[in-house]
């Protein structure tokens, strides 16, 4: 058989395998999740239909998922990039947060400019303050070997108490009394709306960066040295990459889409910075990149699913009378069951039939 | 007359900090020590904040059911067990590694513990009897620093327990051989994975214990923030221990009173309250800065930590 037969029948298994084996860990968490909410004593399956509803069930409700999917396409990216470098890192809530504070400034110092150019120092000011935030997790874990998953978790801490510091004060609208917020960002410098409708620009930067990503990670030489230095630092060495810029690199770019889903959340939903866009955001992003795999083109795909899904988080407890956090719950069962997925990969022996005699592909 | 004011000011402060260090270090002990046992057989537990959580949440929803504050903490040494067994079991799995559980474990025990405290959120549950050491003085201060739970000499038991289970015996030289290099502990017919799983588990019990103490010791209650990242920097706390569990025990009660710096210094009126709130974040990076290395093998640090095998 010639090579390239064999590898295009390698690769259809392979990736045949990586869209089944996460649909079908989807729908073993959602069965599991069922199944828990059974126990609380909502019927199994109005807890599906309370989901599809609430996340797909009319235009209201794709408007309200579609509002969730934009910052969990950013988020989901920040994790994933640097992954593709070798670097785990879930400073994805932190950057988030550093980022619409860095925006929420850069916003409030250019309200006399006019809204293209404040809306575009915000972006800016969201993406280099998101990207430093994550850029030095990965620092410290490359030049200091400091886990970046502890430092990063750290980080969200800190980020999260820097933005208060100043909200509190320097920031801070002396109106906002009970629930401190800093100053507001005038109506015409707020990002718009997609055809009158409640979803916001935040949603094409989101299809954007992913396409982007993918784009820089798949079909550019850059990427392609990502991909080595994270596949094997030391050939990465013994070829000559520079590992550490790279790194830097992807964590720098992975952090800066968090900080623009920060930089969005102030200034196309909050229209400040507050408590409030601490959100959870961040988070969630982290399940949205192993869920995708890292792959920037799945993230969007998953972020809309896992957006209909935090979009439901209000109808279960109403409907069901379902604790508001059976969300989160949702999210730890996804992730236990994704990860043990993780095992799947070459073992499934009904996607081997189907391509008996092959050779072993890469995983 | 005033000499003899300030002096009782200083000492009721210093007082006041070592009760902190001694409340506040329980947790920090408890998961520390578990950590260091579930490293020491070569495996990573990151997830410790999850099970803090989940644990804290189980001992308050006990506690509060049965009246009895001892079945809610032995509840909350068993759920962490079974969230540490979980964790055993995924990393044993082909392709599963050990960080990537962790942050599962973390976003799994927090979800779970979020679900099922909404109902606990406003009431009390009853807590803990305390040691109380300070019925001789007449000072107010002295007398809360002194008022010690049960758990910390619990912890300080363990501590030294866990350190003659691992240097003095048979199991602990097993646990050890499986962390430093798992090839030639299997060549001796040790099983690695046995091992490992036990550590595992028995690591999360005993954070287990540790949540415990968070909602079963005064003001004994639950909230979806009351862990704090405590369970996440006694993680990193095992670093600069250098995984042994006395510098563990020694690191605890550091923390224990690092945590309390925060408050007290805000007493002085210094300003900046979200920021000294964050000291305890800020201080752990820093330490993790000074004690990590790039290059050099960290001292103690077993020497398959983390590896697949």
């Amino acid at each position: 058989m010639t090579t390239s037969l064999t590898r295009a029948l390698v690769q259809g298994r392979n990736s045949l395998e990586s869209i089944a084996i996460p649909v079908l860990a989807f729908a073993v968490s959602m069965v599991l999740f069922g199944g828990f909410c059974t126990l609380w004593g909502a019927p199994f399956w109005a807890v599906f239909g309370s989901i599809y509803r609430a996340g797909f069930g009319s235009w209201y409700a794709w408007q309200n998922s579609l509002v969730h999917a934009a910052p969990l396409m950013l988020c989901g990216l920040c994790t994933a990039l640097p992954i593709r470098a070798g670097l785990i890192t879930v400073g994805n809530e932190g950057a988030f947060v550093i980022g619409g504070l860095g925006a929420a400034a850069a916003g409030l110092a250019t309200q006399a400019a006019s809204p293209w150019v404040s809306l575009c120092c915000m972006a800016a000011a969201g993406i280099a303050a998101g990207g430093a935030w994550i850029a030095m997790a990965a620092g410290l874990q490359y030049f200091r070997g400091v886990n970046a998953v502890i430092s990063s978790l750290l980080l969200n801490y800190i980020a999260l108490a820097v933005m208060l510091q100043l909200v509190e004060g320097p920031m801070r609208d002396p109106q906002s009394l009970n629930f401190p917020a800093s100053y507001a960002i005038t109506q015409s410098h707020q990002l718009g709306r997609l055809y009158h409708s409640r979803i916001h620009l935040g949603l094409a930067f989101g299809v954007m960066a992913a396409v982007l990503s993918w784009v820089l990670i798949e079909r550019t030489v850059w990427g392609m040295k990502v991909k080595i230095v994270g596949g094997n630092s030391r050939a990465a060495d013994l070829v000559g990459l520079n590992s550490g810029w790279l790194i830097l690199a992807a964590a720098f770019l992975g952090g800066g889409c968090a900080g623009l889903a920060g930089m969005v959340e102030v200034a196309a939903v909050q229209g400040r910075a507050s408590h409030a866009i601490a959100a959870g955001y961040g988070y969630v992003g982290i399940l949205v990149a192993f869920l995708a795999r890292q792959s920037p083109l799945r993230i969007v795909v998953v972020a809309v699913i896992l957006g209909a899904m935090l979009a439901s988080g209000g109808a279960l407890e109403r409907d069901l009378d379902l604790p508001d956090a059976s969300i989160a719950a949702f999210e730890g069962i996804t992730f236990l069951v994704i990860l043990a997925s993780e095992s799947l990969y070459g073992r499934i022996p009904w996607l081997h039939g189907m391509f008996r005699g092959m050779p072993q592909g890469n995983k | 007359m005033i000499v003899q004011s300030e002096f009782a000011g200083v000492s009721t402060l210093a007082v006041a900090l070592l009760g902190a260090a001694i409340r506040g270090s329980i947790p920090y002990m408890f998961v520390s020590l578990g950590e260091c046992l579930t490293e020491t057989s070569g495996r990573i537990n990151l997830g410790m904040e999850g099970i803090l959580l989940m644990a804290a949440m189980t001992a308050f929803a006990v506690s509060q059911m049965t009246g009895s504050p001892w079945l809610g903490a032995l509840a909350a040494a068993l759920v962490g067990g079974l969230l540490g067994l979980i964790h055993a079991v995924l990393t044993e799995l082909p392709g599963v590694n050990d960080v990537a559980a962790g942050i599962a474990m973390i976003i799994f025990g927090g979800g779970l513990a979020f679900f099922f405290g909404k109902q606990f959120v406003a009431p009390l549950a009853p807590q803990l009897p305390v040691f109380d050491f300070g019925g001789w003085s007449s000072n107010p201060a002295i007398r809360a620093a002194l008022r010690i739970s049960p758990l910390f000499f619990l912890g300080v038991i363990t501590a030294f327990g866990l350190r003659f289970v691992l240097q003095r015996t048979r199991w602990g030289l097993y646990v050890r051989a499986v962390g430093d290099d798992p090839e030639a502990a299997r060549s001796m017919g040790i099983s690695v994975r046995s091992h490992r799983m036990a550590a595992t588990v028995i690591g999360a019990t005993m954070a287990g214990i540790g949540g415990s103490h968070l909602t079963l010791y005064f003001p004994g209650i639950w909230s979806e923030g009351i862990s704090g990242g405590q369970g996440l920097m006694a993680v990193a706390l095992v670093i600069f221990a250098r995984w042994s569990p006395l510098r563990c025990l020694a690191a605890s009660l550091f923390f224990g009173a690092a945590q309390a710096l925060g408050p007290s210094l805000q007493s002085l009126g210094v300003g900046g309250y979200y920021l000294l709130n964050a000291s305890p974040y800020i201080l752990t990076l820093l330490l993790m800065i000074l004690s990590s290395s790039r290059s050099r093998k960290l001292a103690g640090m077993p020497g398959a930590l983390g590896a697949r095998v």
